[in-house]
């Protein structure tokens, strides 16, 4: 079991010991009683999320943005040094493995962050390439500063510089005069930054940060809160809304990202990468599944409850463990994760359908099940983000 | 990842475009039967040689003025006669010297056991060490004539490419069906729970002599860099019965003037048919065009270009160093990295001013010592000659195969002469500790001594000496970890496993490249058979 070099705080502020165990990382679930106050913060001012334990690669030498090329489906040469890529990669048939955020830090330099640990992968696409892969999960912390205030409160700590990082951009910079890399990237859709500092200043960071951060009200949010903005964002998660190709058994459980609507992240006409061939064949052919939104019709919802003399109930946290979607009877695919969305006010959902199903306005039935009882509630196709305020990607001022 | 092509344009290298209808990389034996059937059937082919001579593992050198050894092979009778007869190679100079008896094992005791290709009389010198052994030996070499039948039958189709069966591959399987039926079922089910047996395992469900079970098991572990006690060296017993036409589990007979004789009457025969033979050619490159093969670049600049490539090096030299591995699948370059080589055998060739008297051979000498004089008595030698290369160190008291093919070939040396060559296990190519120039002394010393204890005068006799590390094997034969097959023969290196799963027909991922080495199936030995397959599949592709 490893703590993050935050720990020292994120432990005090855990008030509930609401932890769990990630990649075998102690993880806030939630700080305060109620995530949700945590979830408005994110939304409405400002909050950290303690991101270190996310695996990390600097890959670097004369054959990093070959190597990156042959693995990932996005074309690595069209990111400039300062910017940030997501990419998707697959195995050879072209089913996702995982995905990830690609920062070019220097010619020649990159960092790669993964949801699973990833090393294996890129030695072994690595043969007979000039390029040294650096494991350097535990030689960098993070932490996640998102919300509308995040770049006041930024602006203040590091100068005002910072009003110049467009969204997906990195630099090297001062925040309180310890040294830190700062992108403007995020898992939650909002405005926010992804802020990479060394293990040893991790803890004064975390204290500048909270010190000036008073006036905006800045809070520390965990996984549960987490969950939900990225729900809200149409982010999707690896084990929940889709699975590695290299941890299952069966093809029908893996995705391919044409399936998962990552088709914009897959530049097939690249030169070579793993799984290129038999995701342009499955391009021309089409993909089997289309990703998406759902939106619950909530009366349909309640007259469920109302069956059973219930009120209508909705949890706060969010849900991840699949629920089958039908139309006419027929399954036709299946919602993956979902959550009550506060901002929309919306029970909202990811899911994967059959395409001819995927259109938005398209109404489905999910399945609901209330005390072990199957039941099925109308629901609305509509495309993802659910949630994306301009300020997420705007310049200067929100 | 290097953009090679980009090269040609500066080196004013020459260009030889459409000349040839294939190219085949690699004049070792099964290089060179691949270019005799397919100039055979009219096509246009050029051999490519890296080195000054052709063979490739096996050859014919003059280590010593007027002494001439088979460098590495030396066990002719795995040729096959199909070969041999499609090839015209009696035409083409091949002569193959008979050998017997297969082995003469010495014991420390001073005794010996004699294997001789007739069955009846190899009974009685077990008789000797035990008269059970002796009642069971012909029914063990039945069965294991009827297991290698089955596998003959194997050696000959390509095995179908798990789990993708084409139907074609059912159609070739049938050839399977009738000497299966033949047999019986049952005898399938003992196949299967035999193959995959240690031979000491399966010998000692054989024999309680202890010298019997070594030396019929160090025949086994001969061409595979494990010792007796792993699973799967059973296989590599029948599989040398399996090509082996003395129907025996050792290589045994000579070809005259050496192994060097034999590639050159393949390369003879495939001249003859027209196709063309460079030597000193080194290929740097297969050049690729959207995913197909279309010619090679020497090392020298030079591009020739062919409809068809065939690669008859080994799988590493041919994936990861001809082909860049960037645009291949990611699993594909993996099990290509993952074969398993690690080499275990050294060479030893000495040149003698007279015949060492062994003690254990008494007034026969001549005779008992013109096969293979092999230094394996026990079972549990052969097992502890092993067991330090676990360790990444060498044998001390090693497992020698020795030959005099002077006493067969009396041209190979000056007159009253003689040539011997030793086949050393176990020399581990990953040493844990020393360095190869050190080792070269350590292997000659250690030999020397070995032969020794069984023929006191041995080092009296020694005019000369040449040690072949593992690494030569490498540097000089380039054969990969000085493994002698192309990548061990172990279970999960055979059939559609060879060279690897998916790829077991001939064929590859890049279009127009094919491969024939023994890395291919059926695997090592001086059979061409793979060469023989490989053309087969070569001339569908070419149609
Ligand atoms: C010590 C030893 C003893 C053996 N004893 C026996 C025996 O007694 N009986 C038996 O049947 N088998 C024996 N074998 C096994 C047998 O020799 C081999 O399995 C067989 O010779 C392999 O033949 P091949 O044609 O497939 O490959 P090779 O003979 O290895 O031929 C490959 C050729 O490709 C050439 N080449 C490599 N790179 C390039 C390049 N870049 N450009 C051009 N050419 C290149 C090589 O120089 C070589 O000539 C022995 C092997 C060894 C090492």
């Amino acid at each position: 079991m490893k703590q993050t070099p935050f720990h020292p705080r994120t432990s005090e502020l855990c008030e509930l010991y609401n932890w769990s165990l990630w990649s075998n990382w102690l993880l806030v679930d939630m700080y305060a009683p109620d995530h949700t106050h945590e979830y408005f913060a994110v939304r409405t001012a400002c909050a950290v999320f303690d991101i270190s334990m996310i695996p990390k690669y600097h890959i670097h030498g004369p054959d990093a943005l070959g190597l990156l090329n042959r693995i990932v489906t996005q074309d690595v040469s069209r990111c400039a040094v300062g910017r940030v890529l997501y990419t998707p990669w697959c195995d050879d048939e072209g089913k996702i493995i995982d995905d990830g955020l690609l920062a070019h830090l220097d010619e020649g330099s990159f960092r790669l962050t993964t949801g699973d640990p990833m090393l294996y992968w890129l030695e072994d696409n690595a043969v007979r390439l000039d390029v040294s892969i650096d494991d350097v999960t535990e030689s960098l912390a993070g932490l996640a500063l998102q919300g509308p205030f995040s770049r006041d409160l930024l602006k203040q700590l590091s100068g005002e510089e910072i009003e110049k990082l467009a969204y997906f951009d990195i630099t090297k910079t001062k925040i309180a005069g310890i040294p830190v890399e700062v992108s403007r990237t995020g898992y939650t859709g909002d405005l926010g930054y992804e802020i990479w500092v060394q293990p040893q200043h991790a803890v004064q960071l975390w204290d500048m940060l909270f010190e000036a951060g008073e006036a905006y009200r800045l809070i520390p949010f965990g996984d549960f809160a987490l969950e939900m903005t990225r729900i809200e964002a149409g982010l999707l998660l690896t084990d929940v809304d889709f699975n590695s190709s290299m941890k299952v058994v069966h093809e029908f459980q893996k995705s391919s990202p044409l399936e998962l609507g990552l088709g914009w992240a897959v530049k097939l006409d690249k030169e070579f990468f793993v799984g290129q061939e038999a995701l342009k064949q499955e391009k021309a052919r089409g993909p089997a599944w289309a990703t998406v939104g759902l939106e619950v019709d909530l009366n349909s919802l309640e007259a469920i409850f109302a069956e059973f003399d219930m009120p209508l109930y909705l949890p706060p946290e969010a849900w991840s463990e699949a629920v089958p979607i039908y139309s006419h009877g027929e399954q036709i695919g299946k919602a993956t994760s979902g959550t009550w969305s506060p901002i929309l006010k919306k029970s909202i959902a990811i899911a994967r359908l059959k395409p001819q199903y995927a259109k938005p306005g398209t109404v489905v039935d999910m399945e609901v099940t209330i005390d072990a009882q199957r039941k099925q509630a109308k629901a609305t196709v509509v495309k993802l983000p659910f949630y994306d305020p301009p300020r997420k990607k705007s310049m200067g001022s929100h | 990842m290097e953009n090679k092509t980009s090269e040609r344009e500066l080196s004013g290298a020459k260009e030889l475009r459409n000349k040839y209808d294939v190219i085949v990389i690699g004049a070792g034996h099964n290089g060179l039967v691949t270019a005799g059937y397919l100039a055979k059937a009219g096509h246009r082919v050029l051999v490519l040689e890296k080195r000054e001579m052709v063979g490739g593992a096996a050859v014919t050198e003059e280590f010593f003025p007027g002494y001439k050894y088979s460098s590495l092979a030396s066990g002719a009778s795995a040729l096959s006669p199909a070969v041999i007869t499609d090839l015209n190679l009696h035409q083409h100079g091949l002569e193959i010297l008979p050998t017997d008896p297969l082995i003469f094992s010495p014991q420390p005791d001073g005794s010996h056991l004699t294997i001789w290709h007739d069955v009846t009389r190899t009974a009685d010198e077990i008789a000797k060490y035990s008269q059970a052994d002796a009642a069971a030996y012909p029914q063990f070499i039945k069965v294991l004539r009827s297991y290698s039948q089955i596998m003959a039958v194997l050696n000959n189709i390509p095995p179908p490419d798990l789990p993708d069966v084409r139907w074609g591959d059912m159609i070739s399987l049938l050839k399977f069906v009738k000497p299966v039926r033949n047999l019986g079922w049952e005898y399938v089910a003992q196949v299967i729970r035999v193959l995959p047996m240690p031979i000491s395992d399966l010998l000692n469900e054989w024999f309680e002599s202890n010298v019997v079970k070594g030396t019929i098991a160090a025949s086994s572990v001969s061409n595979i860099s494990w010792g007796p006690q792993e699973t799967g060296t059973a296989f590599a017993l029948f599989y040398n019965c399996s090509v082996s036409s003395n129907n025996l589990f050792k290589f045994s007979g000579r070809v005259k003037g050496g192994m060097g004789a034999l590639t050159k009457s393949l390369a003879n025969a495939a001249k003859s048919f027209g196709a063309e033979i460079m030597t000193n050619s080194e290929v740097a490159e297969i050049v690729m065009e959207s995913g197909h093969a279309i010619g090679i670049k020497l090392t020298n600049g030079d591009l020739i270009t062919a409809a068809a490539v065939v690669s008859a090096v080994d799988m590493r030299t041919t994936f990861l160093k001809f082909i860049d591995p960037y645009f291949l699948d990611q699993k594909i370059v993996k099990h290509i990295q993952n074969i398993k080589y690690r080499g275990t055998m050294a060479r030893v060739h000495y040149a003698l001013d007279e015949l060492p008297s062994f003690t254990a051979a008494g007034a026969d000498v001549q005779q008992l010592i013109s096969g293979t004089v092999q230094i394996a008595p026990t079972m549990s030698y052969l097992q502890k000659a092993y067991d330090p290369v676990k360790y990444g160190r060498y044998s001390k008291r090693p497992y020698l195969d020795i030959q005099i093919p002077t006493l067969t070939d009396s041209t190979l040396a000056p007159e009253g002469k003689h040539c011997m060559s030793v086949t050393v296990k176990y020399i581990p190519f990953h040493l844990h500790e020393g360095d190869w120039d050190e080792m070269r002394g350590v292997i000659r010393q250690l030999v020397t001594d070995t032969i020794s204890e069984y023929a006191p005068d041995f080092e009296s006799c020694v005019q000369d000496c040449k040690v072949i590390t593992p690494l030569d094997i490498e540097d000089v034969y380039n054969l990969p970890e000085g493994n002698p097959v192309h990548g061990d023969m172990t279970l999960d290196q055979i059939l559609w496993m060879r060279p690897i799963p998916g790829y077991a027909q001939y064929r590859t991922p890049v279009h127009n490249l094919y491969l024939c080495s023994a890395a291919t199936h059926p695997g090592g030995g001086v059979t061409g058979i793979n060469g023989k397959n490989s053309s087969r599949e070569i001339l569908k592709g070419l149609k």
